[in-house]
């Protein structure tokens, strides 16, 4: 008999933090106890996209969100809701929050727009069936049966889809070079070393829904004609290596990996791979130097990867957002990918809200969405009434922006025509309570601190840097570090080895350029001016107390 | 006591070989070997670098090399408990630097100190992925506590001491 009302529990790894698997079992305790066993099952699903204080569940039919703080509101659903029919009025969460997702027909306004996201909140990750269920493993199905590579390539080019790890390469082209080199192996990879700062989207994506990245990363072995695919996961992503390792268990004993897949004759084997705490490893090549069991350094380029990638093989590496939206695209085709977002960044992407933001969470919108509609539309504006000093947009690596700069659209070329980067997507609010020095030291700090050593342009760069800014944030800066720091970032924009190292000019340069006025106060001033930054007093000595 | 740690030894040892025979481990499987280890062991003195250099026969500064350029591997003791306090922007800006302090003050110990007792040891860590809930610190491998206060460290140590 099917039940009558399910109560999806998120337990992402946020909501973990929150006591969702407690929650979770004391619904289905308290059901059981009710005896209300027989109409309402209790699943564990992924990120609703909003987080609030509490823990948020989700009871259908009705479609009512709650936010769970403690077990007497547990108790109060039970009760209210499942037990008398009744709303628990005090515990619900407007549904405006929520109700901005689906509808990818209405790309007039800015809503939420779930492709990557679709599963993420709606299913059981753990339970293939679930998946499947949602269209799961069907373009896989209508590649191995109906499409030659050579086409599968084609739709993907044709789509526009280019990589969402932050660089913007069109994946298909990717996928074509590597098809066109002749070798008698093949690898494809997914970069899931997600370590931005700030960015926290693949891990709810793979926590939410890992079949949709083994189905994708199936379909472009296909593709290029690999038999083999690496996950590389960071090693601080305990819940998203379990949901991957038991879909990868699962997809294996369905034949869908392993040998003659479908019955296809078509072969594709996947492993997971573990980081160890190396932000560089997100560099494509320092990554497959880790998977072949090294340090993470980068290599010279070219050749590229689809050249010469894993143990020197023709490699696809693409990063998860971009993979999982592939099986859409097979199934819905590439005029339909192209509808949304902007004419030369099509599709959607999914966005990190962060900082001093109400709401705090994952949200997939349309390219070309604004910061703006970001922060106020889908994030409810700045925390604690305070007022909006900056944003970072695109990650560490991305730009600080002022005010004056929320109109800007998000996409691929923001960067080029607005300084305004995408990046991985994150959007950190910055509010008035904080420092522009102060932020940029702490961001500063994080690539002396990840640099390699690689190179000497980012591996001293990196340090001349934070020296200078601590010089300043302790009052002691000089005029001419301005000009110093940014030739420094000149230096190394064109000739650090690997991205990590050309990418520190960005934040640089555009905190620098957008909020001068606040350096030459730190520099000019006696006192500290902003009550964060602490300026020494030179002859007097730190008495402990 | 000396056998007792020996026999421990050989018992962490023999688990370390079970695991390299089990996914069938050559050079390019070192990653996966050292997480094993350093799970069993707690950490990678130089010993435990040579054993598993002759294991999978490759040179011991390979080892060396792998241990030394990830940060998640360690050659120095770590506390019972790993306190990991995430300084990432995102965290940042929600104040993880007094989080940071407090810790600092409760334990009496400096970054990447370990306490007398060896019960705890503080480390800050780059961003955890759990932006969400800043500021995060993580404790062990399996205990995250979101949107922390300076004041709730106190009884988030006091959970580890009882």
């Amino acid at each position: 008999m099917p039940k009558s009302n399910v109560v999806l529990v998120s337990v992402d790894s946020n909501s973990v933090l929150k006591g969702a698997k407690y929650f979770k079992n004391l619904f289905q305790q308290l059901v059981d106890e009710y005896k209300l066993s027989d109409f309402v099952e209790v699943l564990e699903t992924g990120s609703f996209g909003v987080y609030k204080d509490g823990v948020i569940i989700a009871i259908y039919p009705e479609e009512v969100y709650y936010e769970i703080k403690d077990a007497a509101d547990v108790k109060k659903v039970v009760e209210e809701h499942l037990l008398k029919g009744r709303r628990a009025k005090d515990l619900e969460l407007d549904a405006e929050l929520f109700t901005r997702k689906l509808s990818v027909e209405a790309k007039k306004v800015v809503e939420e727009t779930r492709i990557v996201l679709r599963n993420a909140g709606v299913i059981d990750p753990t339970n293939i069936n679930e998946y499947i269920a949602r269209d799961g493993y069907m373009a896989l199905a209508k590649v191995l049966n109906e499409m030659k590579p050579q086409e599968v390539v084609e739709v993907v080019k044709e789509s526009g889809l280019r990589g969402r790890g932050g660089a913007g390469f069109p994946t298909g082209l990717k996928w074509e070079f590597t098809m066109k080199t002749d070798a008698d192996q093949k690898y494809v990879i997914c970069n899931a070393d997600e370590g931005e700062p700030g960015t926290f989207k693949d891990r709810l994506i793979m926590e939410g829904d890992p079949h949709s990245l083994i189905e994708a990363m199936t379909i472009a072995g296909y593709a290029v004609g690999a038999t083999k695919g690496y996950i590389y996961i960071r090693g601080e992503y305990y819940g998203s290596i379990q949901n991957i390792q038991k879909a990868i268990k699962d997809a294996y004993e369905y034949g869908l990996l392993g040998e003659d897949i479908l019955g296809s004759g078509f072969t594709f084997h996947l492993a997971v791979r573990l980081g160890a705490g190396a932000y560089v490893c997100g560099e494509e090549t320092a990554l497959m130097e880790s998977i072949e069991g090294k340090a993470g350094r980068p290599r010279l380029k070219p050749p590229y990867p689809p050249v010469s990638g894993l143990y020197s093989k023709p490699t696809v590496i693409n990063n998860v957002e971009t993979f999982v939206n592939v099986p859409q695209i097979i199934l819905n085709g590439a005029d339909w990918f192209k509808s949304i977002g902007t004419e030369s960044s099509p599709g959607t992407k999914v966005f990190s809200l962060c900082g001093n933001i109400v709401n705090r969470g994952i949200v997939e919108a349309p390219m070309g969405t604004t910061v703006r509609d970001l922060i106020y539309k889908f994030g409810g504006g700045i925390a604690n009434g305070k007022a909006l000093k900056m944003v970072q947009t695109g990650g560490t690596a991305g730009t600080f922006i002022g005010p004056d700069k929320l109109d800007v659209p998000l996409d691929f070329d923001s960067m080029k025509n607005y300084g305004v980067s995408l990046g991985s997507g994150v959007i950190l609010v910055i509010d008035e309570d904080n420092c522009a020095v102060d932020v940029l030291k702490n961001a500063m700090e994080f690539f002396e601190h990840e640099s390699c050593g690689k190179c000497t342009p980012c591996r001293e760069g990196t340090k001349m840097l934070v020296h200078m800014l601590n010089d300043i944030s302790k009052g002691k800066g000089k005029r001419e570090y301005l000009d110093a720091m940014k030739n420094i970032a000149s230096t190394m924009l064109d000739s650090a080895f690997c991205g990590l190292g050309q990418s520190v000019p960005v934040p640089l340069n555009s905190m620098l350029n957008n909020f001068e006025a606040e350096f030459l106060k730190h520099i000019e001033s006696k006192e500290s001016p902003c009550g964060i930054c602490k300026f020494e007093k030179p002859k007097k000595k730190l008495v402990k107390s | 006591m000396e056998k007792s740690i020996c026999e421990q030894h050989e018992k962490l040892y023999a688990e370390l070989d079970k695991f390299i025979e089990e996914i069938h481990a050559d050079g390019s499987a070192l990653i996966e070997v050292l997480h094993k280890a350093q799970q069993l062991f707690g950490h990678l003195p130089v010993e435990v670098q040579e054993y598993i250099a002759e294991k999978l026969n490759i040179p011991v500064s390979k080892v060396f090399g792998v241990v030394t350029f990830y940060s998640f591997f360690t050659m120095k003791p770590r506390g019972k408990h790993q306190i990991k306090v995430c300084l990432g922007t995102a965290c940042y800006v929600k104040g993880a630097d007094r989080l940071m302090d407090r810790f600092k003050e409760e334990l009496g110990v400096e970054e990447d100190g370990v306490t007398k007792d060896g019960l705890f040891s503080l480390h800050g860590v780059r961003c955890l992925g759990a932006c969400s809930m800043a500021p995060v610190v993580m404790i062990g491998e399996n205990d995250f506590y979101g949107r922390v206060t300076p004041d709730e460290v106190p009884k988030i140590i006091r959970n580890y001491t009882k």
